[in-house]
């Protein structure tokens, strides 16, 4: 069983309280008609209804306690993840919890206390890692010099417009860093917003050049290599519990369509050539919802160990490859209707590719898992 | 009383000690890893022994009544007994139909002198059951089975043709679906269930040789074959309703079937073993990037049937298409067996190509003939394309 490995897949009372609420509320506040009145919004999402989130805790789900959240881990923010995947409703809440892990794990005492209570309270925050296309690469581009100073841009910053506080990933004295940026802090036209596959997501390219860190806003240290691996994978997670509930949804749009479209006097849904690749959605959706529960389980505030990282990587991959087919295969099953803008299945396989390319693809993690687990 | 967890530690300890004493030694041929693969009279009295071993310790049809030759006490024991016998992967316990369908549903419905009859026999391994639904002209589509049972006095009178009978050539007995009722309006309320004595004049096997060049099934044909009235379950026209009930003790002693493991499994990780010294590229084949994507795609999908069996058992996570994983276990199941053979053997090198009988074969062609018999999981039982139109239809409820 070595190989397989751990298979601990526990679901706690306080995340089966979240997915309910979570799910009813994704499914009262965001219907398709309000994903769609945000498509080509500047910000991407309703501010009263992401305050409604953040008076539901949402934003401080995965904080400690001592920092205005409530403590539960990253792990109860997945169900909460899932059922917005689900709605496709957009809002910063990735984000802001990966900036606000990113900090709970790199910093120290002085600099949590006094940044993590305003990511808790709904002030979004976001995190700005890439300096390139390549999630692989391990070297960072951008340089914190002597004087505090930083030269160069953060690609694809994912809520950027809307974000307060920006935890960007430095190269500082030739170590990997962290700083932290005020929104306030940057110049005018620092933020280049990109044009994103999926619509129900806002990014950004982020020109921090010339900006000043506050001394107190680096962060440097061992931990800080090991918390950017650790949120990395952790984003991987929530990205994978987003796709598996959009992949879900777009099983449910598929099935819509099959039980009452009909060609050549029968249901489309009675033809075997589209019903068993619909069974194969329903089959990998529900290998990604395992895989997506057990990393859930795997993780906490700790670094994260090799189970965890495997367990994570793995919900990836599945996730990803679920919602791929499943929007691939949504458009082709809606015929002409699914080459519409106005068929719901093109925000399913937009959403597929823009998910397969948050922290790395099917193939980057792949890879890694050959390492982890054949050596 | 139910058992307290120590005592059940201290049984799970007990079984796993007697069976590494007890386990056979390899016996020089291949053994069957299913009841399907029961090819000659050699591994017949080997696993007939084996089986009969078991009984004789206490560690088959533990669940059953003392009477008929059980134990009498809580399923959990006979489920503990098996998921150590699973593990430790001593040989199968090969009469499958009689202690996981023939046997549970006389227990369940039949009479006492059924039960005394019968039951026994089963779980001592004297008397081999087979089944006979299938037909040549109706596999899938079972319901329509045309294999006739006339009563006449106190006898049924059998004529047609079964198929594919896994053990046929060795059964004493035979769950048998047969048409009573050829005018029924519906096709299935014309079926009826039949405890069918094999060894009557007017019953015929012949074996069929299977892709792997062994036996395993038979064709039966019925002429004029006379067997008693009473050996019909229920009354006539409930064949139907009777076979699907047989179908709920395939989740083991908890529902009633009386233990034993029905096949061997083999892991990715038994998988990657037998890959020892083999080389692509001049280096070991498990460098090369391509295989170990594809190695890595197989634990993943080994690891999800896992994850799923744990996540069936949470309420909370199972509210989508409720019956989603339960339903769909045996396709997903039987498709992962059947591709991870075939990659065990694409990764042999040239090797792959060499057959049992080879001296050079890996672990003397067990792969090869390991990914053969991997049909018998996707096409027996219903195949993996019916399983897919059966979870289509009633999961997520697509038309028919
Ligand atoms: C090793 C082995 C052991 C067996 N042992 C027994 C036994 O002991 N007793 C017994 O009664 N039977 C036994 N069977 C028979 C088994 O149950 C049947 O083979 C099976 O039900 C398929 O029926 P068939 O062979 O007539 O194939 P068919 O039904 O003719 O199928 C041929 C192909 O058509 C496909 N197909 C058929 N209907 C549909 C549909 N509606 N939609 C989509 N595709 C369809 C099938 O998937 C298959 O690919 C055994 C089979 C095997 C392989």
């Amino acid at each position: 069983m070595s190989l397989i490995g751990n298979t601990t897949l526990t679901f706690s009372e306080e995340q089966a309280m979240l997915l309910d609420v979570a799910r009813e509320f994704c499914r009262d506040k965001s219907p398709m008609t309000a994903v769609r009145a945000q498509l080509d919004s500047d910000r991407g999402f309703d501010q009263a209804l992401w305050d409604k989130m953040v008076s539901l805790g949402w934003a401080g789900i995965s904080l400690p306690e001592s920092c205005g959240g409530s403590g539960l881990g990253v792990g109860a923010l997945v169900p909460v993840i899932e059922s917005m995947g689900r709605a496709m409703l957009g809002t910063p809440l990735i984000s802001s919890a990966l900036a606000g892990q990113l900090l709970l794990r790199a910093g120290d005492a002085q600099q949590t206390e006094r940044l993590l209570p305003n990511i808790a309270a709904g002030v979004p925050a976001t995190l700005a890692l890439l300096d390139n296309g390549d999630w692989g690469d391990n070297g960072i581009g951008l340089i914190l010099d002597d004087k505090r100073v930083l030269r160069g841009v953060k690609k694809c910053v994912p809520d950027a417009s809307v974000a307060d506080l920006f935890v960007v990933s430095v190269s500082f004295e030739g170590r990997a860093a962290l700083a932290v940026v005020r929104a306030d802090q940057l110049v005018a036209g620092a933020l280049g917003p990109n044009a994103l596959i999926d619509q129900t997501k806002r990014a950004a390219n982020v020109d921090f050049s010339g900006v000043t860190v506050d001394e107190e806003n680096i962060i440097v240290g061992p931990d800080v290599a090991i918390a950017l691996r650790d949120v990395r994978l952790l984003g991987a997670l929530l990205v994978a519990a987003e796709a598996t509930g959009s992949a879900a949804a777009c099983l449910d749009t598929i099935v819509d369509y099959l039980k009452t479209r009909k060609q050549f006097g029968k249901l489309i849904g009675s033809y075997q050539a589209l019903k068993h690749p619909t069974v194969e959605i329903l089959t990998a959706t529900d290998s990604a919802r395992s895989f997506i529960y057990h990393a859930a389980t795997m993780v906490d505030d700790d670094v994260l160990d090799t189970d965890a990282e495997i367990a994570c990587r793995m919900a990836k991959v599945q996730a990803c490859q679920t919602l791929l087919y499943a929007g691939d295969r949504g458009i082709q099953f809606h015929g002409g209707m699914g080459f519409t803008y106005e068929c719901d299945a093109q925000l399913y396989i937009r959403r597929a590719q823009w998910s397969q390319q948050q922290f790395g693809d099917v193939q980057h993690h792949r890879k890694r898992l050959a390492a982890l687990l054949l050596g | 009383m139910s058992a307290s967890e120590q005592e059940l530690n201290e049984f799970r300890v007990e079984v796993a000690a007697w069976m590494k004493d007890n386990s056979p030694a390899d016996p020089g041929f291949l053994l069957p890893q299913t009841f399907m693969e029961v090819g000659d009279e050699r591994q017949l009295d080997f696993l007939r022994n084996w089986q009969h071993k078991i009984w004789s310790a206490g560690y088959l049809g533990m669940a059953w009544p003392k009477e008929y030759g059980g134990c009498g006490v809580e399923p959990i024991y006979q489920s503990i007994a098996d998921k150590e016998m699973r593990r430790l992967a001593v040989p199968i316990c090969f009469n499958v139909i009689g202690l996981g369908w023939a046997g549970p549903l006389i227990n369940d419905i039949g009479s006492e002198e059924q039960k005394a009859k019968y039951l026994k026999g089963i779980l001592n391994a004297e008397d081999v059951w087979c089944q006979g639904f299938s037909e040549p002209d109706h596999g899938s589509d079972l319901g329509n089975a045309q294999t006739r049972a006339v009563r006449d006095g106190d006898e049924y009178v059998l004529n047609g043709q079964k198929i594919w009978t896994t053990m046929g050539n060795f059964a004493k007995y035979m769950i048998l679906l047969a048409r009573t009722n050829p005018d029924s309006p519906r096709k299935y309320d014309g079926l009826s269930f039949f405890l069918s004595p094999m060894h009557v004049s007017g019953i015929d096997t012949r074996p069929i040789r299977k892709l792997t060049g062994e036996f395993g099934f038979t064709e039966t044909f019925f002429t004029d074959a006379r067997i008693p009235a009473d050996s019909i379950m229920g009354e006539e026209g409930q064949g139907w309703k009777i076979a699907m009930k047989t179908l709920q003790y395939e989740r083991g002693a908890e529902a009633g079937a009386a233990g034993g493991q029905s096949m061997v499994r083999m892991t990715v990780e038994d998988m990657i073993s037998q890959l020892d010294g083999v080389r692509r590229d001049g280096a070991p084949v498990l460098e090369d990037p391509v295989v170990r994507d594809q190695v890595v795609e197989a634990i993943m999908e080994e690891k999800a049937l896992f994850l799923g069996d744990r996540r069936a058992r949470i309420g909370h996570l199972t509210t989508d298409y409720p019956g989603s994983l339960p339903l769909s276990h045996k396709l997903r199941g039987t498709e992962m067996t059947r591709r991870m053979r075939q990659l065990a053997i694409n990764l042999q090198g040239a090797e792959g190509a060499l057959y049992v009988g080879d001296d050079d074969a890996r672990q003397g062609g067990f792969w090869q003939r390991a990914y053969l018999n991997s049909f018998s999981a996707t096409i027996g039982g219903g195949t993996s394309q019916v399983q897919a139109n059966i979870i289509a239809e009633h999961v997520l409820g697509l038309p028919k």
